[in-house]
């Protein structure tokens, strides 16, 4: 295996458009992982019950005490008068951080009924910036349903964050890497960039929402998650050119997504062979070991979190499995060409849901494996189906080498339960 | 606007979501944006159903709001009939829907459905799921049961034959529903009464139907079913049976109410639970005047603050509820204690209350629990909001006299542990009590391993995206037993740590750490490595590897 960057091919493949019933998050769960990777902010939802519902239902932290996201909750009267509605804001947000002076950077996250209602969220971020700054910047997107699913709710943040990072010193040629990767994740990968002689790196969401990273015209980005489309162009918008790459998920996608990076700084191949080596033979024997029992299982892939090509990429190419259907919530051609371009010809890609007659393919099918959403897991299981949940694929540490094994056992694991259990 | 940070219920339309998945034969359509479909996971994780909940979600989208989102309701009411064939349609709108005014009644109303259909108003800016689930049912009953004109009247009951009564209020993500049917059930059949109807819980429209032949009615939740008892009341002038068998005097009460309302001699039923001699036994003295806050739904706060003070012994030094709508119960029982009565749904408040009081024992719902583990309080989680450990596997009721044994394990177990925490601090010191040793209650560590989460937690929980796990990483966390012993960079005749691999350890989750340490220092042995670098630590954990 060589270290070249993976050829980005134009793919013409059709894909399944569906709409119907969508059994997929919404942007506000993104909320989960943003305020773990940035400890200073502070997540502030304008909404209703639902959303209040929906976080805690799908965040499951309640060990914290008080965590660094809260919801708004609109009211009869806030819907009564929207000028009112703004005071009431003006009046939680004070309230919020006159208890929390531990943060330095609110986002006012938008919901479906603020969204409806048209409250202005953005206006509201800058009345309170003027108030607040320079203790508190105030930042605003939109996680509602009616216009993001999922993961799409980290990429309408960073969209939001692009326009305040700093400029970057004209002259100094610098690598964003772009999107929340667990923090040992991030030290793997600028450990390799250091070998390489690659740097300054920044990390984008940054582990301090203060400490924003500087972007201008010589900063360099690439993607490490797939669904940041948006903040992909705004950072355009700001100079930055973006690298495109397979995604860093399984060995071949972190080398090629290295050397997309590795060829842009002029790294000769064989300095990268070098860098490399030593992870990328433990990735290789780590994921060797989950080959057999996977090579030629059928898997199928449920909408969830735009991850579902880059993993598919990986499940058929590195583990030998076969693709049933590939589903994906939204298709944004332009930054996952090259992990498309390489999934078999002939797979099914399923944009979008209408999870009535996806079940019916699914149960036709009868796949060995289906990762899909907590709300199809047990009832896909009792019907006799293996199940791998797709959140666990959200919320795990999966990029880069030395993840590549974990990330194939997972996989591997509902297999190796079924082949164990007797009852 | 309210500033939130948990919330005890969810919405509305998700109690309407509890009813629908409690019946059978019935298919809810909901006119909701994506993301709602959220409140699936409740059923399917929470509960561990093996079905899907009977709904279907419209979907709509922010282009769809200037177009024909009634369309898209209709399209999807049609659809939903053509493959679910239910013999009954709820129908209505999440908060967001409310907003767009397409009026789903109107709209279902419309395509005329060969079958009932039941139109929910469910206002998601001022109720709770509570109060949408006992409004929904309300509207299940009086549609579904409603009378000829005019009503029969009554025929006495025949000479030999038993009476019969209907058990309201049971429903899908109660607390103990499920095993408290068959305990009351059980109880009743002892006292020679039968039981016609279960609702919502496992009935069908038809049976609904039947809701006004039974002799009376028995609410076993009133937040559930205290609005479609009081209609069937006035309808049907079926008696209303209201005490909640929940604890032993409540229980002998509830079994004086039936035989009162039923025409029977209910004295001769025999004491079975084994509360009562359990707790006058010597080993409970040491229970005598215990501290307990009590917070939770209005149902199992009223029980669990009578169980408290009357049959254990505990001295109840406040309590409260989420329910407002049964507030004025909750503030009588407080006042007949002589404590105050928190009525709210602001969790911090009721932390802040907590922490105040200092009991020594918190019975509350899962939210308390995490206040309880905080404040290292012991605590037994009393009633919903649920979470996937309110589904025992064993039959676990909370009502009649197995509901009783059951309170008393729960109960008194964590103050049991709470001498072994006692046993802990005193032999702290002593070798075989690593400084990791947490009290048993606690469960390992008291953080990660036991995230009291719903669901995605249960997936997430055990490795958030910044825990940084570098073992293979066991996802779903078996937390693994690690005896702490103090960190040794140098072990007696091992290899030496770089501090950089030291501070790699360091970002393991402690409860592989240990194991962690170990295999590298074992594959450093193994190697004939004299310094272990962070290369060395995922060396070894690609060696160990799963």
């Amino acid at each position: 295996m060589t270290a070249i960057a993976l050829p980005v091919l134009p793919t013409d493949a059709p894909v399944l458009r569906e709409r119907g019933q969508r059994e997929v998050f919404c942007g506000l769960t993104g909320i989960v992982w943003l305020h773990r990777k940035m400890q200073d902010a502070f997540f502030l939802v304008v909404g209703s019950r639902t959303c209040a519902h929906l976080i805690q239902s799908a965040a499951g932290v309640m060990i914290f005490a008080e965590p660094r996201f809260a919801t708004a909750i609109l009211g009869e009267r806030d819907l009564a008068g929207l000028a009112d509605c703004n005071d009431e804001l003006d009046r939680v947000v004070g309230q919020l951080l006159a208890r929390r002076p531990d943060i330095t950077t609110l986002f006012l996250v938008g919901s479906c009924p603020s969204e409806v209602i048209k409250l202005d969220l953005s206006r509201a971020a800058e009345r309170l910036t003027s108030r607040f700054f320079p203790d508190v910047r105030v930042l605003n997107y939109s996680g509602s349903g009616i216009e993001t699913t999922f993961t799409q709710g980290e990429d309408a943040c960073l969209r939001s964050m692009v326009p305040v990072l700093p400029a970057a010193p004209a002259g100094e040629k610098s690598l964003l890497v772009v999107g929340t990767l667990a923090d040992v994740v991030e030290d793997q990968f600028t450990r390799i960039f250091d070998d390489l002689g690659i740097g300054p790196v920044r990390y984008f969401p940054p582990r301090r929402a203060r400490e924003l990273p500087a972007v201008g015209p010589e900063t360099v980005a690439i993607l490490a998650q797939p669904f940041l489309g948006d903040t992909a162009r705004a950072l355009l918008g700001r100079g930055v050119r973006v690298l495109p790459a397979s995604y860093p998920v399984g060995v071949d996608g972190t080398l090629a997504w290295l050397s997309a990076v590795a060829a842009e700084w002029l790294v000769p191949e064989h300095a990268v062979a070098r860098a490399t080596a030593a992870p990328l033979r433990r990735g290789r024997a780590a994921v060797a070991r989950y080959r057999d029992r996977l090579d030629g299982k059928r898997i199928f892939f449920f909408p969830d979190s735009q991850l579902e090509i880059p993993l598919a990429r990986f499940v058929q190419q590195e583990l030998g499995m076969e693709l049933v259907e590939v589903g994906t919530p939204y298709l944004d051609r332009t930054y996952i060409e090259a992990d498309l371009a390489q999934l078999a010809p002939g797979t099914t890609v399923s944009e979008g849901q209408h999870v009535d007659r996806q079940l019916d393919r699914c149960r036709a099918a009868r796949p060995d494996l289906t990762v899909c959403g907590l709300g199809l897991a047990n009832p896909l299981e009792a019907e006799g189906l293996r199940t791998k949940w797709s959140i666990e694929l959200v919320f795990s540490p999966i990029h880069g080498f030395d993840q590549a094994g974990d990330l194939a056992e997972l996989f591997a694991r509902p297999l190796d339960r079924s082949a164990r259990l007797v009852v | 606007m309210q500033l939130t940070v948990w919330t005890y219920e969810g919405p509305p339309h998700v109690g309407a979501m509890r009813i629908a998945m409690s019946m059978r034969d019935v298919h809810y359509v909901l006119h909701a944006p994506q993301g709602d479909t959220y409140a699936d996971l409740l059923f399917t994780m929470i509960e561990r159903d093996a079905v899907r909940p009977p709904v279907t979600y419209t979907t709509f989208q922010a282009r769809d709001l200037g177009g024909d989102t009634a369309n898209l309701f209709q399209d999807a009411a049609r659809d939903a009939f053509a493959r679910f064939r239910p013999s009954a349609m709820l129908v209505g709108a999440s908060c967001t829907a409310e907003l767009i005014q397409d009026d789903p009644g109107g709209l279902a109303k419309a395509l005329a459905l060969p079958i009932p259909v039941i139109p929910l108003e469910l206002p998601a800016y001022s109720k709770k799921e509570n109060w949408g689930a006992s409004e929904t049912f309300y509207q299940v009953v009086r549609t579904l049961a409603a009378p000829p004109t005019p009503i029969p009247a009554r025929a006495p009951r025949a000479v030999g034959t038993r009476p019969s009564c209907n058990l309201l209020g049971p429903t899908s993500l109660g607390f103990r529903n499920r095993d408290d049917i068959v305990e009351v059930r059980r109880l009743l059949d002892t006292l020679g009464v039968d039981v016609r109807v279960v609702a919502p819980l496992g009935a069908a429209p038809a049976d609904i139907a039947r809701l006004g032949e039974a002799d009376f009615n028995v609410v076993l939740y009133p937040e559930i079913a205290q609005t479609a008892a009081a209609w069937l009341k006035r309808t049907y002038g079926q008696p209303t049976v209201t005490t909640v068998p929940i604890g032993v005097g409540a229980t002998r009460d509830f079994i004086a109410e039936i035989g009162r309302v039923a025409g029977i001699d209910a004295a001769r039923v025999a004491e079975t639970s084994r509360l009562p001699w359990y707790s006058r036994s010597v080993d409970s003295t040491y229970l005598t005047g215990k501290r307990v806050y009590i917070f939770g739904d209005a149902t199992h706060v009223i029980a669990a603050a009578r169980i408290a003070s009357e049959e254990l012994g505990f001295a109840v030094v406040g309590l409260g509820t989420y329910s407002r709508e049964l507030a004025r119960d909750v503030r009588a029982v407080a006042d007949r204690l002589g404590v105050a009565a928190l009525i709210t749904d602001d969790y911090l408040e009721v932390e802040s209350t907590i922490a105040e009081l200092a009991p020594e024992l918190v019975l509350g719902t899962q939210m308390e629990r995490h206040i309880a583990k905080r404040l290292g309080v012991p605590c037994a989680v009393i009633s919903a909001p649920v979470h996937v450990q309110d589904f025992p596997a064993r039959y676990s009721p909370q009502m009649g006299p197995e509901g009783a044994n059951v309170i008393f394990d729960t109960w008194v177990h964590p103050l049991m542990m709470g001498l072994e925490e006692h046993l802990l601090q005193l032999f702290k010191d002593d070798f075989e009590f690593g400084n990791g040793a947490t009290p048993s209650h606690l469960g390992h560590g008291s953080g990660v391993a036991t995230a009291g989460a719903p669901v995605v937690a249960a997936a997430a929980a055990a490795e958030p995206i910044v825990a940084e796990p570098i073992v293979a990483a066991p996802v779903v966390a078996t937390p693994v037993s690690v005896p702490v012993s103090s960190p040794a960079a140098t072990p007696a005749d091992g290899a030496r740590w770089t501090p950089d691999a030291e501070r790699e350890l360091g970002k393991i989750p402690f409860f592989v750490r240990g194991k962690a340490r170990r295999n590298t220092e074992r594959y450093a042995a193994e190697q004939g490595v004299a310094s272990i670098s962070v290369e060395t630590l995922y060396d070894a954990k690609a060696h160990f590897g799963r």
